[in-house]
């Protein structure tokens, strides 16, 4: 089933490319909706099988596939909306490799969650950059430019790491008499695996992966491209693709959970989770562009996902739910950001204000978004930060947790201000006339996201728990 | 004979540390990608015909063709002027990337693995640590490109040494090689010199948070 959606979703994206016919689109369009669906329900009645003998449908795997099924909806919703309606100097070519490559972007990210083996992750890791920067070059100006150029040189020096991470790990292999690169192959081997060599691999592996999961010291390729891919791809890319540097590096640490060495890996990750919420809380408080906020946003709840994950205990359950939730919450922020542009025409904090007069529905989906991204009740994140912190408690990191608080003061303090500016502090300079009508509708899957997000935090379904307790199995 | 390939491979480094030309930089990378084909064809001895084929086909066709003739043709077509503009004294220049092949020596020094040749291990490491030096020393954004390619030479050199027990790490390896140069070369370079003539990276330093 899988290589038939790997198979079919190609087709779907090469259509779309060369096709040049509206209806035909969206027909393709939806197809990859009903097919993307189909194949995680498939998927929810398929668990821990071996597929192709390269994918294996585990609890971590699905969780993310599900999730990814959700935001996708949207954010196709929302590219359609982007590119028919708001942004009238779209030709049928530059439609189709829009959606072409956010097809491909999606299928790439399903088709990695799933994958049993460190090198088929690594391709499809590839895959993505690829998809990514077409969409990140979608207005083909300088300053779009610039991004794609530096997300593509960041992410081609990052999958190399990962290639030499994967060398290591086959030298250290070797030394086990071990043949097989598969994951659960690694796992049931862990034990045997040369110290040294592992070690190293680790080191390579994280480093390659911060590219996507956007931590410290790779984060900043992601940052330019969310700011400058239009806003339905930026909230995939602060998701379903953080996502997949998740599932990759927790796969990875997985491997060194359980040996001597975990602690040693702790260490790195504790190091670079610190300094990815530093970092976050740095520019936040003094950031002006509104997009590149949420990207710093992520920055941050990415730091406090593998600080739970290196602490471990409860915080190892916490990281996964948190990465969950804000899967949901991510891009109602950048799905609502679209409507702030169209009425203010800036991406800037000066030239925004007093947004409520202007956009409803829109303010209400601002002020709950941002109760909902920075944690505070009734918001779905808190409860997951809130067992970070006690995980961190109880591992008795408690100069750490005073930091990570004080940090994320800071945070709050910049996103907050930010925000208010832009609900209630009237504007500078707007031209009242030029203002277009929003349709409230357009806000309601942003409703839904956030409803999503506190309905699972606050009352989770039992089969949800139940596969997080069995992906956490992997490491405890 | 390896050995010597692999030396030669090394010292290539030294002479791109100190090259003042664009010109001299592709020669260079046309030299390592003829010293790769010929390292491929003594080391990987178990592989069977094809896949040896594929590879040697790959290191010759690709890295010691293809990406020096298109670069000296984008070099061309851009009108970008022939020096390499490196932030720092040639001289320096050298002396950092002596530094770096005496710390990856030193480096190998502590590593027991019968597994691993030792040879391979420095070579690799100080080939991918000159080209972050590259990348990080240059002012034009085609030395970057430049740069990220000897990164590439780097790792192929890696892959090689625990290519004869798992040929599926250095096709892995070509495809990354194949993947990462197209995508940057092909697509984006050609993109840049549309849009900026003599592409310099500091008309690429606009996006930042202030």
């Amino acid at each position: 089933m899988i290589v038939l959606f790997l198979i079919a979703s190609i087709l779907i994206s090469c259509g779309l490319f060369i096709n040049r016919n509206e209806f035909v689109r969206y027909l393709l369009v939806g197809l990859f909706l009903v097919l993307l669906w189909g194949f995680a329900v498939y998927e929810c009645f398929h668990l821990n099988q071996t597929e192709f003998g390269f994918f294996k449908t585990d609890s971590l795997g699905l969780l993310l596939l599900l999730a990814l099924c959700v935001v996708a909806l949207p954010a196709l919703f929302h590219s359609f909306r982007y590119l028919e309606v708001h942004n009238t100097d779209e030709t049928p070519h530059s439609k189709g490799l829009f959606f072409g490559a956010m097809v491909l972007l999606i299928t790439a990210c399903s088709v990695a969650y799933l994958s049993n083996h460190i090198a088929v992750t690594w391709i499809f890791v590839e895959i993505t950059t690829l998809s990514a920067s077409t969409l990140i070059y979608h207005h083909r100006n300088i300053r779009a430019l610039e991004g794609v150029w530096k997300y593509v040189f960041i992410c081609a020096i990052s999958i190399t790491f990962i290639y030499v991470g994967i060398l290591f790990l086959s030298l250290s292999m070797k030394r086990a008499g071990i043949e097989d690169m598969s994951f659960t192959s690694l796992y049931s081997n862990r034990m045997k695996l040369d110290p040294y060599w592992l070690k190293f691999s680790f080191l390579f592996i994280f480093t390659g992966f911060t590219a996507k999961l956007g931590l410290v010291p790779m984060y900043t390729a992601g940052i330019d491209a969310k700011d400058k891919a239009p806003a339905p791809a930026g909230a995939l890319l602060s998701s379903i693709l953080m996502n997949l540097g998740f599932v990759g590096l927790y796969r990875v640490y997985a491997i060194l959970a359980q040996t001597p060495y975990q602690s040693w890996a702790n260490n790195i990750m504790i190091i670079s989770g610190l300094l990815s919420i530093f970092v976050a809380a740095v520019y936040m408080t003094r950031i002006t562009n509104i997009k590149r906020m949420f990207a710093y946003s992520s920055i941050e709840h990415m730091g406090l996902v593998v600080l739970g994950l290196s602490v471990g205990g409860i915080g190892t359950y916490a990281a996964i739910l948190h990465i969950l939730l804000h899967t949901f919450v991510k891009p109602a922020l950048f799905f609502q950001y679209n409507q702030i542009y169209w009425v203010y025409q800036s991406k800037s904090i000066h030239d925004v204000g007093s947004y409520f007069k202007y956009n409803k529905t829109g303010a209400i989906v601002i002020l709950l978004a941002f109760i909902s991204a920075t944690a505070m009740p009734p918001s779905g994140l808190f409860v997951s930060e809130f067992m970070i912190f006690q995980s961190l408690f109880e591992a008795h990191h408690l100069p750490m947790l005073l930091v990570v608080l004080l940090l994320l003061t800071f945070v709050m303090w910049g996103f907050g201000s930010n925000i208010f500016k832009l609900l209630f502090t009237p504007p500078t300079t707007i031209d009242e006339t030029k203002i277009p009508r929003i349709s409230p509708w357009e806000s309601l899957s942003q409703y839904l996201l956030l409803g999503l997000s506190v309905y699972m935090a606050y009352n989770p379904p039992t089969a949800l728990v139940q596969l997080i307790n069995d992906a956490v199995g992997l490491i405890q | 004979m390896i050995d010597i390939l692999l030396i030669t491979l090394t010292m290539s480094l030294l002479y791109m540390s100190i090259a003042n030309r664009l010109a001299t930089y592709l020669r260079i990378l046309v030299m390592q990608g003829l010293i790769l084909f010929g390292t491929t064809f003594l080391t990987l001895t178990d592989l069977n015909t094809l896949n040896l084929l594929l590879i040697m086909l790959e290191t010759l066709g690709f890295k010691a063709i293809a990406v020096p003739w298109f670069m000296n043709y984008i070099i061309k077509k851009n009108h970008i002027t022939r020096e390499t503009e490196p932030y720092l004294p040639n001289f320096i220049s050298l002396l950092i990337v002596t530094v770096i092949l005496v710390s990856a020596i030193i480096l190998s020094s502590f590593i027991e693995e019968e597994f691993l040749d030792k040879t391979f291990f420095v070579v690799a490491f100080s080939t991918i640590f000159s080209g972050l030096y590259l990348i990080v020393s240059r002012k034009k954004i085609i030395t970057h490109v430049i740069g990220y390619i000897v990164i590439e030479n780097g790792v192929f050199v890696l892959s090689l040494a625990v290519g004869n027990e798992m040929p599926m790490l250095v096709n892995l390896g070509i495809m990354l090689d194949i993947f990462a140069t197209v995508l940057i070369l092909g697509i984006f370079f050609n993109k840049i010199g549309d849009v900026i003539k003599d592409p310099d990276v500091n008309l690429l330093s606009n996006l930042k948070d202030n």
